[in-house]
């Protein structure tokens, strides 16, 4: 089996030329019927207005939007992850007039009128802020996945005052990590709240 | 894992919610902080038609003590600083959801909400505190121990918004104590344990292996093995029934103790 080529394990998938006469930009007309109707009947769209690391944006959505599917897919700011979508994973967190919320929990339309920070907001001029330096110095990420939510959270709790390393933990209780383990994350907050 | 297309209203008064949810009965659900509804509509669970977001109402913001009781408003959230005045609230709260969940999840959403697996309900079945409910109709307060029927079940009318729950927090020599285990910090309890201790009277309420918070009447002697035999829990993926019967007695004794210690 060793020798078994990939091309006879897996065999170009084959794409037969179809005539697609369905323009770019009518994504309407690439739905199912199905689909369609669906968005047919659709609650009307709202207006939402909000400030996203200092930037102002005026967008109209769907009220079913969640905001992280708006910081991602509307505003294109992908730092914000989406992990479970049920508020386990903790990926999504960011600041909403200065307190750590989940994304995934929020309607886009909840936010009309909110100062929000994101993972993008963190890092000042290029330079990684306090907290970011320490997570780099303590390796407290591998993959990375996990931690835009935990430096939101975390910026929430330092802004508190100084955690102990029980409360540090006790934060870490909402955040997922499979890859790094969470001493090293511990270490870098707890070393965050020398700075 | 989106919700599906619902209709959004923004009300921002009392009045006005009543009058939607007046208008579309169970058709409409009540978003406050979200931190359960939202899971439930990502997984489409639930598929409401219309969501009345009241956190534009701003009179539903209020926490105010009012004769020995703390009246807490539907949009008070579980990390406001101001629930820490009722001690045994103190002591639950730490234990719902995570830190950012309770930034956002409010204790009349919780309440409302009627798991029976959850903190709040049962510490506010121990302290015998009640629930103000409002629609076009009128205005009511329901007792805890009348209010949860059982899963996801309680006495709230779907044209009624939960606009207050009342905590008794007067200092009468009750000292108290909260207790529970979960598999993970922050996730749904296995057992729940509430206790309250003065001099040799001892009360406690059990969560999450019952089907609503159940206060139990217990030999203040020997509490940990009365209340254990009073309780048929069902064993499931994560605990059997004869571990969670046990857990029972582990976290009543618990509770107790540190009930009755934190009196002296």
């Amino acid at each position: 089996m060793c020798s078994t080529q990939p091309e006879q394990a897996f065999p170009p998938i084959s794409c037969p030329e179809q005539p697609n006469p369905v323009s770019d930009t009518d994504w309407s007309l690439r739905t199912d019927p199905e689909r369609t109707a669906i968005r047919r009947t659709a609650a009307p769209v709202i207006d939402v207005a909000v400030t996203v690391n200092g930037k102002r944006y005026r967008e109209t959505v769907e009220p079913r939007l969640l905001l992280s599917d708006f910081l991602r897919h509307t505003l294109g700011l992908t730092g914000t992850h989406v992990g479970c979508e049920h508020g386990v994973c903790g990926a999504c967190t960011v600041l909403l007039d200065g307190v750590s919320v989940r994304s995934c929990l929020l309607l886009a339309a909840q936010a009309d009128g909110a100062e929000l920070v994101t993972v993008e907001g963190l890092a000042q001029n290029g330079e990684l802020n306090p907290l970011q330096a320490a997570f780099r110095e303590c390796h407290a990420l591998q993959c990375g996945f996990c931690t835009p939510g935990i430096l939101m959270a975390a910026t929430d709790l330092l802004s508190r005052g100084r955690p102990s390393r029980d409360e540090i933990a006790d934060l870490l209780s909402g955040h997922l990590c499979r890859c790094t383990g969470y001493e090293p994350i511990v270490e870098a907050i707890a070393k965050a709240t020398e700075r | 894992m989106k919700p599906v297309a619902f209709r959004y209203e923004r009300p921002e008064s009392i009045e006005e919610a009543m009058a939607l949810l007046a208008e579309h009965g169970d058709e409409a659900k009540v978003l406050a902080g979200g931190q359960s509804l939202l899971p439930v509509l990502n997984m489409r669970l639930l598929r409401p038609s219309v969501l009345v977001d009241i956190n534009c109402v701003l009179q539903l913001d209020n926490v105010a003590h009012e004769n020995g009781s703390l009246r807490v408003g539907a949009l008070a959230r579980q990390a406001d600083r101001r629930l820490l005045d009722v001690p045994l609230l103190a002591d639950c709260l730490p234990h719902v959801g995570h830190f950012v969940t309770r930034n956002r999840g409010t204790v009349c959403g919780s309440i409302a909400h009627g798991d029976a697996a959850a903190e709040l309900p049962l510490a506010l079945t121990l302290l015998g505190g009640s629930v103000v409910a409002a629609s076009a109709r009128g205005r009511r307060e329901i007792a805890a121990a009348d209010f949860f029927v059982t899963h996801f079940t309680t006495q709230l009318a779907p044209d009624e918004l939960v606009v207050e729950t009342v905590w008794p927090s007067v200092d009468d020599g009750w000292a108290y104590a909260f207790e529970e285990l979960a598999q993970r910090h922050g996730d749904f309890a296995l057992c729940a344990v509430a206790a309250a201790a003065r001099g040799s009277e001892l009360r406690i309420a059990l969560g999450a292996v019952v089907d609503r918070p159940t206060v139990l009447e217990v030999d203040p002697e020997a509490p940990a093995a009365s209340a254990a035999a009073q309780v048929e829990p069902y064993g499931n993926l994560h605990a059997s029934a004869a571990y969670l019967r046990n857990l029972v007695r582990v976290l009543v004794d618990r509770a107790a103790a540190r009930a009755r210690e934190q009196g002296t």
